[in-house]
């Protein structure tokens, strides 16, 4: 499973363990599965999915000004405003 | 001496003063633990945050090309001293002493020949206008928010990038107050731009596997710069609202307890002068009695 958090100024919006996130960075979408390279990109304003499983229907979040970051330890995605 | 009535009205003012301390105090003490939380919950941002800049730092070279919140504009000799206070009085002498801190920086600033400006967040920062009317470039309202919200950081923080751009200053400073306890608040001044980048960040990095950047390192370190400094704004807003509300409860403690000491010196001389009337009716009597 992805370790996944979402942060904004405000609070730790989620922690949790995914199966995937799809994430709408600024040079297009990317996926974000278990083991993924270490990555860091600027995101565009948009939606985030989050598949708990395999099979399930995600999970939409609109996300404003935001930053991800793919390191060992699971995806964080830093959000200047959520929802 | 006093009249008995005039010492018992006294006692009455001093009494209906000790309940509005009291009540400001567990008010404050309220208003304190949800500060706290506030503060709390918003430190895992700035750690993540902060490590994303120190690893980038340790990536990027500073050099003219670099953005100009991180290289800064070459020269030091406009000095802009952002002074955020709290918009309430009644909190000791918490507003005082951020804007003792800033004076303090400002003084010596201009004796190093720099021209100083301020940037005034808070309205009981406004006593500075008394002492520098002409050098107050900004009064950013603050009035009417009950909890401190992220955009409220954010805007001011985009107000100070854009005087930044149009070359009004070449480095700001904040002044807030640091929270450490509940009785204890630091006025503190540090430099918010140009962004000082952590130090010693490459070599935690290096063992790192290799990152990839989207798009690349510098764009990302150039969209993440003026969101630090919204981010430390931020911060030191959350800081300055658990410090007010404990300087607030402090001060109140201070008061409602001076408050009791008074009424049982009031009362005491209530009693007293009571007696003495008593006395010096019963002596007239008694010598009026012996007096037949």
């Amino acid at each position: 499973m992805l370790h996944f958090e979402l942060v904004t100024p405000e609070k730790l919006v989620r922690s949790e363990d995914v199966y995937m996130v799809t994430v709408p960075g600024t040079e297009g979408d990317f996926g974000v599965l278990e083991h993924h390279a270490p990555v860091m990109s600027t995101i565009r304003d948009g939606a985030l999915s989050i598949y708990r499983t395999e099979k399930g229907e995600p999970e939409l979040l609109a996300i404003r000004g935001g930053f991800a970051e793919v390191n060992d330890k699971g995806l964080t995605i830093l959000a200047e405003h959520v929802g | 001496m006093a009249s008995l009535k005039a010492l018992k009205i006294r006692i009455g003012s001093v009494k209906s003063t000790q309940k509005i301390t009291k009540a400001m105090k567990m008010v404050a003490a309220a208003k304190l633990r949800r500060a706290q939380e506030a503060a709390v919950a918003g430190r895992p941002y700035a750690e993540r945050l902060e490590a994303v800049m120190a690893r980038l730092a340790s990536k990027v070279t500073v050099s003219e090309s670099s953005p100009k919140l991180l290289a800064g504009t070459g020269k030091d000799d406009v000095h802009m001293i952002v002074v955020a206070t709290s918009e309430r009085g009644l909190a000791g002498a918490f507003n005082t002493n951020i804007v003792r801190a800033a004076r303090k920086k400002a003084e010596e600033l201009e004796r190093n020949g720099k021209t100083v400006k301020f940037y005034l967040a808070g309205k009981k920062g406004r006593v500075l206008k008394r002492f520098y009317p002409t050098q107050v470039a900004a009064d950013y309202e603050l009035g009417g928010i009950k909890k401190v919200a992220f955009s409220d950081a954010q805007g001011l923080a985009e107000d100070l990038i854009a005087r930044f751009e149009a070359g009004e200053f070449d480095i700001a400073h904040l002044f807030y107050a640091k929270f450490q306890s509940a009785l204890v608040q630091i006025p503190t001044g540090m430099q918010i731009i140009p962004v000082a980048l952590p130090e010693g960040a490459a070599t935690a990095s290096t063992g790192m596997a290799a990152v990839e950047y989207e798009p690349d390192e510098e764009a990302i370190l150039a969209d993440l710069l003026p969101r630090n400094i919204a981010i430390q704004i931020f911060r030191a807003m959350l800081e300055n609202a658990a410090s007010e509300q404990g300087s607030r409860m402090n001060a109140m403690d201070n008061a409602t307890r001076n408050a009791g000491d008074m009424i049982n010196r009031l009362s005491i001389q209530y009693n007293r002068t009571r007696q003495a009337a008593i006395t010096t009716e019963l002596v007239e009597i008694i010598s009026g009695a012996e007096a037949l």
